[in-house]
């Protein structure tokens, strides 16, 4: 995205490229043209700039990609971290639930 | 079915501008179903939205003056980016609606319309083997519709360009602010008297203005000035907010006067309160990741706690020096 970057080398996106088809769908779902196309195969055009949002490996016939997609904000990881001790905060967690 | 305009009346825009604010925003919907927009005809388009009535009234204002299908998702209110990630405007939902609707019998073709950031809860070949509809992931924004639809349902590479501008940031800060109002009144108000208690009135009133401007400075300025503060981190942009509010308060209320401990301290935790509320926009954001979310709190969590437990143990000494 133009004027944006976020960290380097954190996100979970893989693409296996032998299983491929070459469809396009992950190029057209991509809000941040992380995917292009080279002959029949995708491939990684600019893996850092991906947002783990979840829609390539969702729309990928032959799932070939995969990506831990989820909740991205601070107070909602730090929501499901309480959630997984079983805690929880008064009041707190009403962001986008 | 319902027919519907594209014309936005004075309550439709009354009712964004309150949702923007918080007000009646987890009510703000419209009924799932399919709706005529204008005069359609069999073989006009079929779009798919959510039911966060926001997103309903941006798609049918910027179809004016044309006629098609609008098929609206149950997603409780949310709008389609949030409920994908959730999997409410998703693939069940999406072919449920379909059949309910009797979309097949209304419609004399097989497509939906989809916006792109719908794609992160429907699987379209799934879609497609489930109830008989090919999905076509059209525009980011719904403003550019009707160049997609004239476009011969193309989609160009900017419509597929996601952008974070300052409007678009500056809209997203009222709730936040209103999300916020609650803590800031719990710590602000704890803050007002422990200072007010152990010092004096007008301390205390210090300490309140100085936190109410670090909260702000995360909320308000940090994304605000988001693409111009140093470093990718949004913690980091959030700390250097709170450094600006900190050398301005600092100026203004007489700062040099303050002794050793307490400016250690008014320099330690503010800014650590700052970034706090500039990384959780990370939720609000259209670029960040979860892994990267992740690694930053792993790693600023932890200086923010003790970067305010420093401060509580200076300003206790510094007092009972």
């Amino acid at each position: 995205m133009r004027g944006f970057r976020y960290l380097e080398n954190v996100v979970t996106l893989k693409l296996d490229q032998p299983t491929c088809i070459g469809c396009g769908r992950c190029l057209e779902v991509c809000p941040h043209q992380v995917f292009s196309l080279a002959g029949k195969k995708a491939f990684l055009r600019d893996r850092d700039a991906c947002m783990e949002c979840g829609a390539c490996a969702l729309n990928c016939p032959v799932t070939a990609i995969t990506v831990a997609a989820g909740v991205g904000c601070a107070s909602g990881l730090i929501n499901e971290w309480l959630q997984e001790h079983n805690l929880r905060l008064p009041g707190g967690g009403s962001c986008c639930s | 079915m319902p027919h519907i305009s594209s014309e936005l009346g004075l309550g439709d825009r009354l009712g964004a501008c309150k949702a923007r604010w918080g007000i009646g925003r987890m009510g703000f919907m419209v009924p799932p179903g399919l709706y005529a927009l204008g005069l359609p005809l069999p073989s006009d388009p079929v779009l798919v939205t959510a039911n966060y009535k926001m997103s309903y009234d941006l798609v049918r204002r910027s179809l004016s003056g044309r006629s098609c299908w609008l098929l609206v998702l149950e997603t409780y209110g949310i709008n389609v980016w949030c409920a994908a990630g959730k999997g409410t405007f998703g693939t069940g939902e999406l072919v449920r609606r379909v059949a309910a609707s009797g979309l097949d019998k209304v419609v004399s073709h097989r497509r939906l319309i989809l916006p792109i950031l719908g794609a992160a809860g429907v699987a379209a070949h799934q879609v497609a083997r489930r109830c008989g509809f090919s999905v076509s992931y059209a525009t980011i924004r719904a403003g550019d519709l009707p160049a997609y639809l004239d476009n011969g349902l193309l989609t160009t590479d900017a419509m597929r360009e996601l952008t974070f501008s300052l409007y678009e940031r500056l809209v997203l800060i009222p709730v936040e602010l209103v999300l916020a109002l609650k803590s800031i009144a719990i710590i602000g108000g704890a803050a007002l008297l422990v200072v007010a208690l152990l010092g004096t009135p007008a301390a205390g009133l210090t300490a309140f203005f100085a936190y109410l401007g670090a909260v702000l400075s995360g909320i308000v300025l940090g994304p605000l000035l988001l693409p111009w503060l140093p470093g990718r981190s949004f913690a980091i942009k959030g700390t250097v907010a709170g450094l600006l509010w900190c050398g301005l308060f600092y100026a203004v209320a007489g700062g040099p006067g303050w002794n050793g401990a307490v400016t250690t301290a008014f320099f330690l935790a503010l800014p650590a309160v700052s970034a706090f509320y500039t990384l959780n926009f990370t939720g609000c954001s259209t670029y960040t990741s979860r892994s990267g979310v992740k690694k930053e709190m792993r790693i600023a969590l932890p200086v923010m706690a003790g970067a305010l437990i420093v401060s509580l143990i200076l300003l206790l000494a510094g007092r009972f020096r």
